[in-house]
């Protein structure tokens, strides 16, 4: 059994469906990425997953409970976190009062400390500035905290929602770097990102989301071997 | 020329109602930092609070503690009853609905209580010394009030920035969506943040049942001023409210000695007035 899979997936806003009948799964210590063009449903899929989204049609099972129409706050509890888009940090809380309410669930409350000090061993820089207000930060660091705020919660999946997004060249080698060594620590990934060719070096599977629809799904590097990929979103 | 040493007590007992003051409005504006809705029918509440407060200790000779306990109790109990009965189903609607269910809950309690207790004007008077410091004149029955009410005030902020649940209701004001991937149920700290400000309406008016007499329309004594200070402030700035406070019972108290009490509420307004055209965002607002 597979630790999220998702099969038939429908969902939209209003009139507007934004998500076609989609299958995906990911299994445990897998890192996978979805990739596809802007307003793809990138953003909508991962929406769907972590509940903030209702689920039109179709299933969505976690660890082999089935997690469709579950409000936002009951899917984390399963332990699934969710790094939205534009990372959607408390602007005037304090970096750690931001890592304090990604363990708000009772069982994340118990490990605090200890959860905190790993989040302060991977990203040091969030030790250094935990009393700085979250909005003073950099865009890397925003992003570094957006993901140890996920990590709080000690889930069993990440969700990423294009964590490069909006940041220098360096600082998204960086960042990959960065998540590159939370994988290793065993984390369970499904990642969203614009930048396909680095993202296609980082995990095992990507699937290919294009209006609605997975179009394509394969190893990532069979899928940069792809013409197609290739052409159209890693530019070469 | 007036002697100094009255616009010295004035302004002491400026500081003194401005803690009483601060806990209104601070209540008032936790409720709309987090919630987004102004509860027009805060002061209202206070009013039934102040009433129980009356009987208990008035009328059936309950100690004042236990009044002022039974008080703070009805107070949260409100603060939940109002959010589950009135807010709950009109989260999301629009802001002219919102306005419309609290002010009637406003004109549905006025009517209540003069229904029930007619409009007579009730107070509680408790007989305690004064104290004269370098001339100034200090009644306890101010004094303890205050001092209650900073203590409260200081148990808020440990609250807000020491728990986790105080710590995810200013979060939820930055960002709802967030707070609920983090696992918090939105709606249960919507209700907490309602028994908070509830409980603090609670305490406000067993502390001012001790002040001022209470009767049916005191919520059009006190309330107007409440939401002023709390826009002075800046909606939803708790630190804008506190300072708000003390600057608004300044004016009123000083005004009070250097002519009368209703010209320093003429001076409020006008004081407000102005300051909303100075600065919009509230006295602590960032410019540009
Ligand atoms: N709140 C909303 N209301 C209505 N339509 C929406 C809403 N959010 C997204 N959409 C639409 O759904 C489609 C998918 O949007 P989504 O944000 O999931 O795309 P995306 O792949 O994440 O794009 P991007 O790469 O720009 O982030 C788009 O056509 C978008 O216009
Ligand atoms: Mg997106």
């Amino acid at each position: 059994m597979s630790l999220l899979e998702l099969t038939g997936v429908t969902t939209g806003y209003g009139h507007f469906t934004a998500l076609w009948d989609v299958g995906l799964r990911v299994e445990r210590g897998e890192a996978v990425a979805v990739v596809g063009p802007n307003g793809a449903g990138k953003t909508t899929l991962l929406r769907v997953i972590s509940g903030v989204l209702p689920v039109r049609a179709g299933t969505l099972t976690f660890d082999g409970a089935a997690l469709a129409g579950r409000p936002a706050h009951e899917v984390v509890a399963h332990g699934i976190a969710h790094v939205p888009e534009g990372r959607r940090l408390f602007p005037t809380l304090t970096v750690a009062d931001n890592l304090k309410m990604g363990a708000y669930l009772g069982r994340a409350r118990k490990h605090y400390a200890e959860t905190l000090a790993r989040v302060y061993a991977l990203f040091p820089v969030l030790a250094e500035r935990r009393t700085q207000r979250a909005g003073s930060l950099s865009g890397g660091e925003q992003q570094m905290l957006a993901i140890g705020r996920a990590l709080m919660s000690r889930p069993r999946l990440i969700l990423l929602d294009e964590p490069s997004m909006g940041l220098a060249p360096v600082m998204v080698l960086r960042l990959f770097d960065l998540i590159r060594r939370v994988r290793e620590e065993g984390y369970t990934i499904l990642v969203v990102e614009q930048n396909v060719r680095q993202v296609l070096k980082l995990v095992d599977r990507a699937y290919l989301l294009e209006v609605g629809r997975i179009k394509m799904e394969g190893r990532a590097a069979e899928l940069n071997d792809q013409d197609f990929v290739r052409k159209a979103y890693v530019g070469l | 020329m007036i002697d100094p040493i009255f616009l010295a007590e004035a302004a002491v007992n400026g500081v003194l109602l401005g803690g009483v003051l601060a806990l209104l409005a601070l209540g008032l504006n936790l409720i709309f930092g987090v919630i987004d809705i102004v509860w027009i029918a805060y002061v209202d509440l206070v009013m039934l609070c102040m009433y129980l407060v009356y009987f208990l200790v008035q009328v059936y000779g309950w100690p004042v503690w236990a009044g002022g306990l039974a008080a703070v109790a009805l107070g949260a109990a409100l603060g939940i009853a109002v959010h589950l009965l009135i807010i709950s189903p009109i989260l999301g609607s629009a802001p002219i609905n919102q306005l419309l269910a609290t002010g009637g809950l406003l004109f549905f309690l006025q009517s209540f209580a003069t229904f029930l207790w007619t409009t007579d004007h009730r107070s509680v008077r408790l007989s305690l010394p004064s104290y004269d410091l370098g001339g100034i004149f200090l009644p306890l029955t101010r004094v303890i009030p205050f001092a209650i009410s900073i203590l409260a005030l200081v148990a808020l902020y440990l609250f807000l920035t020491r728990t986790f649940v105080g710590t995810a209701i200013r979060a939820v004001s930055q960002d709802r969506e967030a707070m609920g991937l983090m696992g918090a149920n939105p709606h249960r700290i919507y209700l907490v943040t309602s028994a908070v400000g509830g409980l603090m309406a609670g305490l406000a008016g067993a502390l001012l049942i001790f002040l001022y007499s209470v009767h049916p329309f005191f919520g059009g004594q006190l309330g107007p001023l409440t939401f002023m200070i709390c826009v002075l402030g800046g909606l939803g700035n708790m630190v804008g409210a506190f300072v708000a406070s003390f600057i608004m019972s300044e004016i009123i108290s000083i005004a009070g000695v250097l002519w009368s009490t209703e010209m320093g509420y003429v001076i409020a307004f006008v004081v407000f007035i102005v300051m909303i055209f100075v600065r919009p965002g509230g006295i602590l607002a960032r410019r540009g």
